[in-house]
């Protein structure tokens, strides 16, 4: 008998009596004004939010190229929207790239999270190799809670997708916060 | 209203002003208190050493001194724990069962049974009170600052009846002082470390006395505090509550 | 494994070194806090935690079910299912992957599960490479330790140990004790192995079973760099790990990060279903005693856990003696109710070193009867006979005294024995009691003596 059926058998043997699944109760949404409590709470975990003010957005990435650094564009209505070139690129061919911008699907107002997926990030090692992440997501698709996050996406639909709250950290060391451990060491997210 | 006393064996052993005036205190407020002469202990020092199988014969004798009460009241949230958990007698099933069912901790009975609300003590000092895990995690005596739930305490609710007396609460308001029964030895530097940690935070609030309602932490704070010659006096719930 | 030993011996060496002991102790407590902080805006939060432990026991009870449904989906997903039945077998799954694809250069992101199985070991004994990822097991791996926390594998270092560390290993600055300069500095080093590596190996926090995916959270993003850069991604999980569906995330998510850390979630929390072009991804579910724990009624609650550490930091005994003193790759609370099922003797000892004061079970967001376990586990060890004999009969001697009323007046009159038993309790003849605290005095009578020379009804 394989390992496969072994388990199984185990199981079988030794699991209790069927315990019926519970329904998931509908939970307090935690906020009336889940604009403002994800542009706090992502705040709070070092993450930097603007809200309506897409120039700001444009007028930083012309900066960037004048200054020389590479930025990756995966939101259509901003200048040179390339992201999909970089598709098949790979890892040790992007270490150099400072800036990546890409568009969110979902927000969650209770952690600070964005929902993004294989179709908004091209790919998947962008917003981890990038110095510098921006997301920009729409003000109607900001919810209150995870509950309500889950209801809305389905998580297989693409083969993958990552809530992303904040820059990359650490206290691995003595607990003393650092941001930037991995992946970027910023995250912008605009609002519009 | 016909009440047997139970007194842990430790403090029947070392602390008998704690066992006299939680019978006192018992007396005043209208109960009529046995103390059975044959009682000795709960059990609990061998289960919590792993050696549940072994109570048997306690548990015998426990059901056969207890089970002719309409309450048990004893002053250790623990001892009555593990009575309430673990008495079993196959003998006389109905009556451990009696007896599982109305055991009371010493506060959870002025509160709950009794429901004392104007406590007439007199205890003029600042006071720092121990909350004894057993009885606040277990039974419930009190909320938990691990939980999301409204904050009450039945200690707390007697203690501010008490006339004089400042209760002040450690920086950590419910961390375990470390007795742990047997733990107290066959770990014995942890232990230890944790009660001095408990005892430091008391000092920081300058108070003359600790109080619980466990006597099994108080001895282990109290054997601490003597080794540092600390002026810090340890003192049960009972005798304060009891202090005129 | 066997074990010299025991935690309590251990205990009291962490405990010498009083500064840094009480630094672990206030920094964890601290950590404790913020989880407390973060669970206190969840005005529902205990709700939350019922549903968890009710999903948990749910999926216990179906769990056969679940992992074949798991295995359908994630199959059609395009993931390569193993299955191992110990620590061994999922080495060695581990291992044939690697050598066929030719892989000589591994980066590992944190998994309890690979270091429950030693797997670093065995890859390392085959002459394999592997580098772990995660800042605090990457420090821990320089320094050939063990994690001490599942959570945070370096706390019980001091940023001079790490800087020392660094300094020899990656030549930094010595004495340069800036955390955030020794992070960027691990961050150069391990950038350049994501992108040289060959394959990754993860975790697994949850699997979905309904839909065949599986979610990994982590802070630093070094599990996604890992699986993201290299053509192989090898996710490694107990079967425990499986959830029914995709909304049941949205309970494990909220309470995980809050209840480990006090963050509302962890900065990723990344959902693989599909290898993306021109990569394998492959699962590898592990039993490892999980069968065994699973058909043992009173420990089978163990099985929820989701590995948050919160029963970690709120243990008085765990912040005082440091996560080596466990022994075991899981230590505190729930690695004490864990490691016995692996080896009774070896681990005979966990089970003792809490005072069951009951703080883990009401911090576990699975709401795991932690301490009960703890107790229950006393009782089986002392029965099956790895107590010792010398505190079997001692145990003995004290049951009988307190069974017998008339014996045990006399052995309270003889200068009140009662803490006289403690010595035997640990073999040893100095009384334990006494070393850091004082006997309480002796009073002149008895309370039982009191009552019946005052009280005359007795
Ligand atoms: S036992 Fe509970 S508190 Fe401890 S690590 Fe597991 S889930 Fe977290």
């Amino acid at each position: 008998m394989g390992s496969r059926e072994k388990i199984l058998q185990a199981i079988k043997q030794n699991k209790p009596a069927a315990v019926p699944l519970p329904q998931v109760p509908s939970f307090s949404r935690m906020t009336d004004d889940p604009l403002n409590t994800f542009v706090e709470t992502l705040t709070s975990i070092g993450g930097h939010v603007v809200v309506n003010d897409f120039s700001q957005l444009k007028n930083f990435l012309v900066q960037q190229k004048k200054d020389g650094l590479q930025v990756i564009n995966g939101v259509e209505e901003l200048a040179d929207y390339n992201i999909f070139a970089y598709k098949t690129y790979k890892a040790i061919d992007l270490e150099s790239v400072d800036t990546v911008v890409i568009k969110g699907k979902i927000a969650v107002a209770e952690n600070g999270s964005i929902w993004v997926t294989d179709s908004s990030i091209s790919n998947r090692v962008l917003p981890f190799i990038c110095e510098r992440l921006i997301i920009v997501i729409d003000e109607a698709n900001i919810v209150a809670t995870m509950h309500e996050a889950y209801e809305k996406i389905k998580i297989d639909e693409e083969g993958y997708g990552v809530f992303i709250a904040g820059p990359s950290k650490t206290a691995d060391i003595e607990q003393s916060l650092v941001i930037g451990a991995h992946g970027p060491l910023s995250l912008q997210v605009y609002i519009v | 209203m016909k009440v047997g006393l139970f007194i842990p064996c430790y403090v029947d052993q070392f602390y008998p002003q704690v066992a006299i005036a939680t019978l006192q205190l018992l007396e005043k407020h209208g109960c009529e208190v046995h103390y059975p002469l044959h009682q000795t202990c709960c059990g609990q020092p061998m289960a919590n050493a792993g050696f549940a199988s072994f109570s048997a014969g306690c548990d015998k004798n426990f059901t056969n001194n207890f089970s002719g009460f309409d309450y048990i009241v004893s002053p250790s949230g623990s001892c009555v724990l593990h009575i309430k958990e673990h008495l079993h007698n196959n003998g006389k099933p109905e009556q451990a069962t009696h007896v599982r069912h109305h055991i009371y901790e010493l506060t959870e009975f002025l509160t709950d049974i009794l429901k004392i609300e104007n406590i007439t003590a007199s205890f003029p000092h600042r006071v720092g009170l121990h909350i004894s895990c057993h009885g606040q995690r277990m039974l419930h005596l009190s909320s938990m600052s691990e939980k999301v739930e409204p904050s009450f305490s039945k200690a707390e609710q007697l203690l501010n009846g008490v006339k004089g007396l400042q209760l002040l609460k450690p920086k950590r308001v419910d961390e375990c002082c470390g007795f742990g029964g047997t733990f107290c030895v066959t770990e014995e530097a942890v232990s230890v470390q944790m009660g001095k940690d408990r005892v430091t935070e008391h000092k920081a609030n300058n108070v003359e006395y600790i109080t619980g309602g466990d006597m099994s932490c108080l001895m282990h704070l109290e054997g601490i505090l003597k080794r540092q010659k600390s002026a810090v006096k340890i003192v049960h719930i009972a005798e304060i509550l009891n202090a005129q | 494994m066997n074990r010299v030993v025991e935690h309590s011996e251990e205990a009291a060496a962490f405990l010498k070194d009083e500064k840094r002991a009480a630094w672990h102790d206030e920094t964890l407590w601290f950590v404790r806090a913020k989880r407390d902080k973060a669970a206190h805006k969840v005005a529902d939060w205990e709700e939350l935690r019922e549903t968890a432990s009710q999903i948990k026991d749910h999926t216990l009870s179906n769990l056969d079910e679940y992992l074949i449904q798991f295995e359908k989906k994630a199959k059609e997903n395009g993931i390569i299912v193993h299955w191992a039945s110990d620590g061994n077998e999922h080495n060695q799954i581990v291992y044939d992957i690697l050598t066929k694809n030719n892989v000589k250069h591994v980066v590992k992101s944190k998994s309890m599960l690979t270091e429950e199985c030693q797997l670093n070991h065995f890859l390392h004994y085959k002459g394999m490479a592997v580098v772990d990822t995660d800042l605090g097991e990457y420090i821990v791996q320089l320094r050939h330790e063990q994690p001490s926390h599942i959570v945070l594998p370096a706390i019980h270092l001091k940023k001079e140990d790490v800087s020392k560390t660094f300094h020899e290993h990656l030549h930094t600055e010595k004495d340069n004790i800036d955390p955030t300069y020794l992070t960027r500095a691990a961050r150069k080093v391990l950038r350049e192995k994501f992108i040289t590596a060959d394959a990754a190996i993860t975790g697994v926090n949850f699997a979905i079973a309904e839909t065949g995916g599986f979610v990994i959270c982590t802070n630093e993003g070094n599990a996604d760099l890992g699986a993201h850069a290299n053509k192989i991604h090898i996710a490694c999980m107990g079967i425990e790990k499986i959830i029914p569906k995709a909304e049941h995330l949205g309970v494990f998510l909220r309470l995980l990060a809050r209840s480990a850390t006090g963050q509302p979630i962890t900065t990723y929390s990344s959902h693989f279903h599909r290898p993306k072009e021109g990569q394998q991804m492959h699962i590898v579910l592990v039993d490892n005693g999980r069968t065994r724990q699973l058909g043992r009624e009173e420990f089978r609650n163990s099985l929820k856990c989701i590995r948050c550490a919160a029963c970690f930091n709120t243990c008085p005994v765990y912040r005082r003696s440091g996560g080596h003193s466990y022994h075991n790759s899981v230590a505190g609370p729930i690695g004490a109710i864990l490691a016995p099922n692996l080896d009774m003797k070896a681990n005979a000892d966990l089970p003792f070193a809490s005072t069951l004061c009951g703080s883990c079970t009401n911090v576990c967001p699975v709401k795991i009867n932690i301490h009960e376990q703890l107790w229950s586990w006393r009782q089986i060890l002392m029965k099956e006979g790895y107590g010792g004999f010398a505190k079997k009969s001692a145990m003995k001697t004290m049951a009988a005294v307190l069974s017998n009323s008339g014996l045990y007046r006399l052995s309270g009159k003889m200068g009140r024995r009662f803490m006289g038993w403690f010595p035997a309790l640990i073999n040893n003849k100095l009384n334990p009691w006494s070393k850091q605290r004082d006997m309480p005095a002796p009073p002149k009578q008895s309370f039982n003596e009191w009552y019946k020379n005052n009280r005359k009804n007795g």
